[in-house]
C-alpha cells in the first residue's frame, strides 16, 4: 500500500485517496474549435510510461483535495507531490 | 503410560499439564507447550500423511515455519481449518487433526498407485497428459485430480471466530527474535525508537532456545529471556510471539498476522482468533534467520529422514527424540550439536561426514565423547517404506563422484544437514536484488530496496559473535537515524565454538544399476529426474523449469528446496548459481487464513449500511428492504398475503389514482455555492442554465468528456448564489468527485464551493392526482395552487413547525411534490404527511412501485444510462445547448454518435399481453436464426403496466427511431424464453407530459 504525500494534509495510506489518471493531460479550452484527431487525443489517448508518471490522485477519504503525484510506475517510488496548480 | 520417545529430564514443556488430542481418530497424549508435531512423535507416530504427486509415505521433516509433509485438516470448537502444519500447531485439550492427501486412509492410499506407476508423472505430466482431449478435463481429468490431490478441505460453514485488523506504525519493525532481532530490538528500544518485535513462534528467542553458547556469562536462553522481558516492560516497544511477518509491501509497509487464540481449545471472550497487522515502519531489521538445507540421497522422503536441526529442536524444546538409533548425515558442523546432544541424552548417534577429517572444534568434542564418525562417507538410500529402518551408506571418493561398496547400517532415523540457506524472502519481496555468496552457497539480499536492513544468518553471517556485533550496530544506527539519539548499550562477550568450512557436495550419486528416486521438492514430489528431464526438454530458465516441475510452487513455498533446485540445474547446465538466479518470492511467507485476510469485513460489515431517519417506520409497516448503493430502501409495503408483484402493484396504482409517498432520502444532495454558481452549472449540464430565477428547479443532465450520460437529476436555485443538486443514488459519490475535479484543476479561476449534502436532508416524494390537496393541508399558509407553485417551482415553508423546503417535481409522471426537511426531523415529517394523507387515501410506495411509475412514463433511470448511451440514445437530445460548450459536447460530433440508424430507448410491449420481458433480454428480428442471432437492443427494464394492465418494458434498440410498430422477439436464453414483442414509444402513459403540469 502506497503512502502519499497529500499537499494540504500530510502522508496518508494510499486506502485514503482515488487514482485519477494522467496529468499532463491539458483539456482544450471551453468554445474553442477543436479538431477530431486533437479532441480524440485528449478524450481516448494515454501513455503508458515504464517509469516516472504525472498523475492526479483525489483524497476522497480525508480533504477531497485533487493533486499531482510523481510516481515510478516500476517502483512505485513516489518524487513529488503538488497542487494542481503546480509544476513540477 | 510413559510416551517411549520423550526424556525426562530436558525440554520447555510443562510437565505438569497433560493434554489428550486425537490424530486420525487416535487418542494420545501429549503436554503444554508441545506441538502437535512434536506431541505426535512423542508417541513414536511418524507417518502423518501422503505426499502431493505419487502420495508416498510422509512423516516429519522439519520443525516449524519450513515443514513440508506434516499438513493436517485440523479440528478446533465445531470448526475445522485446512493446510495447518503440525510443526506450528501449539496442543490444546480436545485438538482434533485428520491426515490430508489420502484416501481412503494414511496407511492404505489407493493414490499411492501412482507411486508405482511412476514413469506416468514425469515433470510436465499434467501438461503433456491432462491437454487432450478437450472434453476429458471436465469429466475425467479435474475430478481425478481434485479427490486424490490437495491439502485439505475448507469450510464452508460461516466462520463464527472474530477476525480483526490492526494499523500500527513504528520506527523500526524487526521481524524474528533470534540473537539479530534481540540484538537489534534493545539498541533500538534503549535509542529511544518505537520498536515492534515479532516472533513467529510461542517462544522467543530463535537459536538460542537450543544452541550451546554463552553470552555476557549466561546461556544464551538466559540471555534471551532477559532481553525480551526487559523490552517486554519499555513503554516504546511492542513484542510479539506467535506473529508472522508474511509480506513486505510498498512504501515499507508490512503484513503481520498474528495468531491470538489458535493455541487454545476455544477463542478467549472479547479477543480475535486472529489479528491482522499493517504496520508501517520508517526502518525494516529482517532477523528471519535461516533454514537448513536437506542434503539429497535415494529415498529422502521416506518417514524418519529429518533436518539436524530439527531433530536438536525436538530434543531440546519438547524433550522428544526423533528416533532411538539414529544416523546423522552431514556436510558441516551443524550435525555434531545434533550428534552431540543425542549423546549427552543417553542416545548413540552415528555421524557420516562428507568430509575428510576437518580440523573443527566440535568434530574434535564428538570425537572425545566417543561418537562414532565414518569421513568421507555418504547415505546412499533410505530403506523402509512407513519409516527408516535402515539405510544404505557408502564411502565416497574424494571428487565425490565414486561410491565404495554398498554397506547396510540399522537406524530409525536420519538426521540431514547440508548447511544453511538464508531466509531472505522478505528482503526479496521488498525488491531487493539478492546476490549469491560462494562461501555459504546460498544468496544473500544485495543492495537495500526500500528502508530494509537484513542481519544475522540471514544476512548469511553464521557466527554468534559476529551476529551480534552487526546487530547492535545496525539496531543502534538505525534508530539514530530516526530518534537523533545516541545511547549505545554494551555489546556482551560471547563463547561459542569455531566453525569450520562446509561441504559444498549435497547430492549423492545413485549407485550403477539403482533407480532410486531423490527429492529436491518434498511438498510437490520433484525428484531430481524431474529438473533433469525439464532441461532436457529444452526449459532453461529457473521459472519455467519451477513452472513445468512445479519445483517450489507448493504451499511450502521451496523453503527447503529452492537453493538444491538451483544447484541441479547449475549442475547439469554446468553455470554457477548465481547465473542461473532464483525464482521471485511473493507473500505471503507463510500461507494466511481467509479470514485474517477479511477481518470484519464480513457481511453488512463489508461496506457500511446507510439508512433513512424514517427507517423505523417503514420496519414497522412490513417494509421489504432493497440493497440501493449503500442504502437499504423499502421496496414494497407488504399487505397480508401479498407478494412482489401485487405488493407493488397496488403501491403504484394508488398513485396513480390517489396520492402516494415515497422515502427519496436516499437521493444524492450536493450544494453549489458561489458567485460562479450558475456559470459552474452551465459548463456541467447540457442544457442552459445562466437564466434560472431563483425558487425555479430545472432538470439537468452532466455527461463525461466521451459524450456518455453521467448522471441526472434536477437543481433548483435556493438564492442568488446557492443551488441544491440532486443526483441518482447511485452515482452521488462519482458526481460529487466529478465536480470537485472541474472546480480545482480545470476551471480553478471559478468561484465555487461543493458540498454533499446527502445526509442533511430527509425527503418524501408526495405523487399523485390528489397529491395537491395533501400539500395544502401540510402548508396552509402557502399558495399550493398550479398558479403559486408551479412545474419546476420552489418554496419554503413551515411543516408544523419544522423548515422544509418544497419542490414541485416529478419522477412519477404524476402531479408530484418533494419536501425536504433537516434529516432529524425526516420521520417527524413522515408521520404528518401520513396522517394528513389519510383521508385522500394516502399509501406509501417503495422502489418497485416508484421504477414501475417512470417506467411506463418513459422516464429514463440508471437502466438505461448505464455509462454506454449518449443524451440521443435517452431521448434526451432536446437538452443539448447548441449556443454553448459544456463538458463532452464535443464527442457528441463523432461520426458514430451522430449515425442516422443510432440506438435510442424505445417501448415493448407483449403481443400477447400477459407475457413479463425479462430484463436483459435480446431484441432479434428472427426467433430462430443461424447463431449467434444478430442482437439489434436489449431490454433495460420491465414493469407491469398499471395503467394498461399489461406488462411494459423499455429497451435501447438499435435505429429505434424508425422501429415503433415493428414486431421482434425477445429472447432470454437465462430463462429459456422467447417472446413476441410490439415496438412502441417509451412514453406508454401521457405522452404530452400533461399530469405533472396539471
Ligand atoms: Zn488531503
Amino acid at each position: 500500500m502506497l503512502h502519499i504525500k497529500c499537499p494540504y494534509c500530510g502522508t496518508r495510506s494510499q486506502n485514503e485517496f482515488a487514482y485519477g489518471g494522467d496529468a499532463t493531460i491539458k483539456r482544450p479550452e471551453l468554445n474553442k474549435e477543436v479538431s477530431d484527431k486533437e479532441w480524440d487525443t485528449f478524450v481516448y489517448f494515454r501513455k503508458s510510461p515504464r517509469g516516472k508518471h504525472l498523475e492526479f490522485w483525489h483524497h476522497i477519504s480525508g480533504c477531497r483535495q485533487w493533486f499531482k503525484v510523481q510516481r515510478d510506475t516500476t517502483t512505485h517510488e513516489i518524487f513529488k507531490t503538488l497542487k494542481p496548480n503546480e509544476d513540477i | 503410560m510413559p510416551q517411549d520417545y520423550r526424556l525426562d529430564k530436558i525440554g520447555l514443556i510443562n510437565r505438569n499439564k497433560k493434554i489428550s488430542f486425537k490424530f486420525n481418530g487416535k487418542s494420545y497424549f501429549g503436554y503444554e507447550g508441545d506441538t502437535l508435531a512434536s506431541a505426535l512423535i512423542a508417541n513414536g507416530v511418524h507417518l502423518v500423511g501422503r505426499s502431493f504427486k505419487y502420495h508416498r509415505p510422509r512423516g516429519f521433516f522439519g520443525a516449524g515455519v519450513d515443514e513440508p509433509y506434516a499438513i493436517v485438516q485440523l479440528y478446533r470448537n465445531n470448526e475445522t481449518d485446512p493446510n495447518v502444519r503440525a510443526t506450528e500447531q501449539e496442543l490444546f485439550e480436545g485438538l482434533e487433526a485428520k491426515s490430508v492427501n489420502c484416501w481412503p486412509s494414511v496407511n492404505f492410499d489407493i493414490g499411492a498407485i501412482n507411486n508405482f506407476l511412476n514413469k506416468f508423472f514425469p515433470a510436465g505430466f499434467y501438461y503433456k497428459t491432462f491437454m487432450w482431449p478437450k472434453s476429458f478435463w471436465y469429466k475425467v481429468y479435474e475430478p481425478f485430480i481434485r479427490k486424490a490431490a490437495g491439502f485439505g478441505v475448507a469450510s464452508i460453514k460461516h466462520d463464527k471466530e472474530r477476525y480483526e485488523h490492526k494499523y500500527e506504525y513504528c520506527d523500526l519493525l524487526i521481524t524474528g527474535s533470534g540473537p539479530s532481532g534481540l540484538a537489534s530490538a534493545y539498541a533500538a528500544a534503549k535509542n529511544g525508537a518505537r520498536v515492534i518485535l515479532a516472533e513467529d513462534k510461542p517462544r522467543f528467542g530463535g537459536s538460542l532456545l537450543t544452541s550451546e553458547v554463552n553470552i555476557g556469562n549466561q546461556s544464551g536462553k538466559e540471555w534471551a529471556e532477559n532481553i525480551v522481558n526487559e523490552l517486554k516492560e519499555m513503554p516504546n516497544v511492542i513484542v510479539r510471539n506467535r506473529a508472522q511477518v508474511f509480506g513486505y509491501y510498498d512504501h515499507n509497509m508490512l503484513v503481520m498476522s498474528e495468531r491470538i487464540n489458535d493455541h487454545l481449545p476455544k477463542s478467549k471472550k472479547y479477543s480475535p482468533k486472529q489479528r491482522l497487522w499493517y504496520i508501517r515502519a520508517k526502518e525494516v531489521v529482517i532477523s528471519s534467520g535461516s533454514i537448513e538445507r536437506p542434503l539429497v540421497f535415494g529415498n529422502n522422503d521416506t518417514p524418519g529422514v529429518v533436518l539436524s536441526s530439527a531433530a536438536k529442536e525436538y530434543l531440546k524444546v519438547y524433550g522428544v527424540l526423533v528416533g532411538r538409533n539414529p544416523l546423522i548425515f552431514t556436510n558441516n558442523d551443524s550435525g555434531y550439536e545434533t550428534a552431540i546432544e543425542f549423546k549427552k541424552n543417553g542416545i548413540w548417534p552415528i555421524i557420516l561426514d562428507t568430509r575428510n577429517n576437518p580440523n573443527s572444534e566440535i568434530v574434535d568434542e564428538a570425537k572425545r565423547m566417543g561418537i562414532d564418525i565414518k569421513f568421507s562417507y555418504v547415505v546412499v538410500a533410505a530403506k523402509g517404506y512407513k519409516k527408516v529402518k535402515s539405510a544404505e551408506i557408502a564411502k565416497i571418493s574424494e571428487d565425490k563422484k565414486e561410491l565404495g561398496a554398498i554397506e547396510n547400517i540399522n537406524c530409525d532415523c536420519i538426521c540431514v544437514s547440508g548447511f544453511w540457506t538464508p531466509t531472505i524472502h522478505l528482503a526479496s519481496q521488498s525488491g531487493n536484488k539478492t546476490k549469491f555468496n560462494e562461501e555459504i552457497d546460498a544468496f544473500v539480499p544485495g543492495k537495500s530496496k526500500q528502508e530494509e536492513t537484513t542481519v544475522g544468518s540471514a544476512n548469511g553471517i553464521f557466527t554468534l559473535e559476529e551476529t551480534l556485533k552487526t546487530s547492535f550496530e545496525a539496531g543502534h544506527q538505525l534508530s539514530k537515524k530516526i530518534t537523533k539519539n545516541d545511547n549505545k548499550v554494551s555489546i556482551p562477550k560471547v563463547v561459542e565454538k569455531k566453525l569450520t568450512k562446509h561441504d559444498k557436495f549435497w547430492c549423492v550419486p545413485l549407485p550403477k544399476g539403482k533407480k532410486y528416486k531423490r527429492f529436491l521438492d518434498f511438498q510437490n514430489d520433484v525428484a531430481v529426474t524431474d529438473v533433469e528431464l525439464a532441461l532436457r526438454e529444452g526449459y532453461r530458465s529457473i521459472e519455467h523449469v519451477k513452472r513445468y516441475t512445479t519445483l517450489g510452487m507448493a504451499t511450502d513455498q521451496g523453503k527447503t528446496s529452492n537453493l538444491n533446485g538451483l544447484q541441479l540445474v547449475s549442475d547439469v547446465e554446468n553455470k554457477i548459481v548465481p547465473s542461473v538466479g532464483h525464482t521471485t518470492f511473493r507473500p505471503p511467507y507463510t500461507p494466511v487464513t481467509i479470514g485474517a485476510i477479511v477481518g470484519r469485513e464480513v457481511g453488512k460489515h463489508s461496506k457500511p449500511t446507510r439508512k433513512s431517519p424514517i427507517h423505523s417506520w417503514h420496519e414497522k409497516h412490513n417494509a421489504v428492504f432493497v440493497d440501493a448503493g449503500v442504502w437499504l430502501r423499502p421496496r414494497y409495503y407488504k399487505q397480508g398475503s401479498e407478494g412482489l408483484f401485487e405488493a407493488s402493484k397496488r403501491e403504484a396504482e394508488n398513485v396513480r389514482k390517489n396520492v402516494g409517498v415515497c422515502d427519496v432520502t436516499t437521493l444524492g444532495k450536493i450544494d453549489v455555492k458561489g458567485p460562479d454558481a450558475a456559470e459552474f452549472l452551465n459548463r456541467v449540464y447540457t442544457n442552459a442554465w445562466l437564466k434560472l430565477p431563483i425558487g425555479k428547479a430545472r432538470y439537468g443532465v452532466m455527461l463525461r468528456e466521451d459524450g456518455i450520460v453521467m448522471d441526472d437529476g434536477t437543481t433548483t436555485r435556493i438564492s442568488g448564489n446557492h443551488y441544491h443538486m440532486t443526483t441518482t443514488t447511485a452515482q452521488a459519490a462519482n458526481v460529487l468527485s466529478h465536480l470537485e475535479y472541474y472546480l480545482q484543476v480545470i476551471w480553478p479561476e471559478l468561484n465555487v464551493n461543493v458540498v454533499s449534502t446527502t445526509e442533511q436532508w430527509s425527503g418524501a416524494a408526495i405523487a399523485g392526482p390528489k397529491s395537491r390537496n395533501v400539500l395544502q393541508k401540510l402548508f396552509p399558509n402557502i399558495d399550493v395552487s398550479n398558479e403559486g407553485l408551479p412545474f419546476m417551482g420552489y418554496v419554503e415553508g413551515d411543516l408544523f413547525g419544522v423548515h422544509a423546503r418544497i419542490f414541485r417535481i416529478s419522477f412519477s409522471g404524476e402531479l408530484a411534490y418533494e419536501v425536504n426537511v433537516e434529516s432529524n426531523n425526516g420521520n417527524y415529517m413522515w408521520e404528518k404527511i401520513i396522517e394528513i394523507g389519510k383521508e385522500f387515501s394516502i399509501q406509501p410506495y417503495g422502489t418497485e412501485a416508484l421504477s414501475t411509475l417512470r417506467i411506463e412514463m418513459g422516464h429514463v433511470a440508471g437502466s438505461e444510462l448505464d455509462g454506454r448511451t449518449i443524451p440521443y440514445d435517452n431521448g434526451l437530445q432536446g437538452l443539448l445547448s447548441k449556443k454553448k460548450d459544456f463538458i463532452g459536447k464535443r464527442s457528441l460530433s463523432r461520426q458514430a454518435f451522430v449515425a442516422e440508424d443510432r440506438q435510442k430507448v424505445v417501448g415493448v410491449v407483449p403481443l400477447d399481453k400477459k407475457t413479463s420481458i425479462p430484463e436483459g433480454s435480446h431484441l432479434v428480428k428472427e426467433e430462430k436464426a443461424k447463431l449467434p442471432n444478430p442482437k439489434l437492443g436489449h431490454v433495460s427494464a420491465s414493469c407491469w403496466s398499471v395503467e394498461y394492465n399489461n406488462p411494459f418494458s423499455l429497451a435501447i434498440l438499435h435505429d429505434g427511431k424508425n422501429m415503433i410498430g415493428q414486431k421482434l422477439f425477445a429472447l432470454s436464453p437465462l430463462k429459456n424464453k422467447s417472446i413476441p414483442v410490439e415496438i412502441v414509444s417509451s412514453h406508454y402513459v401521457d405522452p404530452k407530459g400533461e399530469r405533472v403540469r396539471s
